[in-house]
């Protein structure tokens, strides 16, 4: 197969435009999944991928090199287990409130089971985008 | 009418699914799947499991094709089996 972008040349100008233009507005339509998601259709994993996705489209734009320099090994372990600590922690910060692991009855907020379901979706949502983009970063440096 | 578009996409994507698996250029394979995953999800989408088709289309199509697309360009793109 031949390489994109071929060896020594810069990326095609008219896919990095477009590539480059379309990214914030997936992104923007990942994080709206990722907080509606106990309301409607979505929710932290399908918001998680297209955040990741939208990393993955900048990479495939900006040739092979964007991603190892824009996004360390390190942000991406720690984003995935970020996620991981926030969902934990809130089960955990339930159970000391007095109630069930992710029981969020007692949490003191106005709506505290939708607030709970936010902080999830959003704990799901950081891991899953780290977690693919690591893949992709693995896959591409093998 | 729906039950027709139900035949449809389904014919489409066993049609999709077969190509995919005998066709000897692999990234054809690997279109001709994420053509399938656009298929299913559509066919989820008209079975009332947005949830479901909404993954379908974030994972099937939009993943899981760059990953196979980069390992096909890692190892090789004609089968040979």
């Amino acid at each position: 197969m031949t390489r994109y972008p071929p060896e020594g040349q810069p990326p095609d100008i008219i896919i990095r435009v477009v590539c480059r233009s379309l990214v914030p507005f997936i992104q923007l339509f990942g994080l709206y999944v990722v907080v509606h998601g106990h309301s409607s259709p979505g929710g932290g994993f399908q918001g998680g991928v297209t955040l990741a996705a939208s990393f993955v489209l900048l990479a495939l734009a900006e040739g092979r090199g964007a991603l190892r320099r824009h996004i360390p090994l390190g942000a991406l372990n720690a984003f995935a287990s970020a996620g991981v600590l926030l969902y934990a922690g809130l089960g955990v910060v339930c159970l000391a409130l007095g109630a069930n692991y992710l029981d969020y009855g007692p949490l003191p907020f106005a709506e505290p089971r939708s607030v709970g379901m936010l902080v999830i979706e959003i704990g799901v949502g950081i891991t899953v985008m780290a977690a693919m983009l690591s893949i992709f970063r693995d896959m591409l440096e093998f | 009418m729906i039950g027709s578009l139900d035949v449809v996409l389904l014919v489409l994507s066993v049609v999709c699914a077969v190509a995919a698996v005998q066709v000897r250029d692999l990234l054809a394979s690997v279109v001709l799947l994420a053509a399938f995953s656009l298929f299913m999800c559509l066919l989820w989408t008209e079975l009332g499991a947005v949830d479901v088709a909404f993954t379908e289309a974030a994972v099937g199509a939009g993943v899981t094709t760059v990953l196979f697309v980069i390992t096909v360009y890692k190892t090789d793109r004609v089968s040979r089996d």
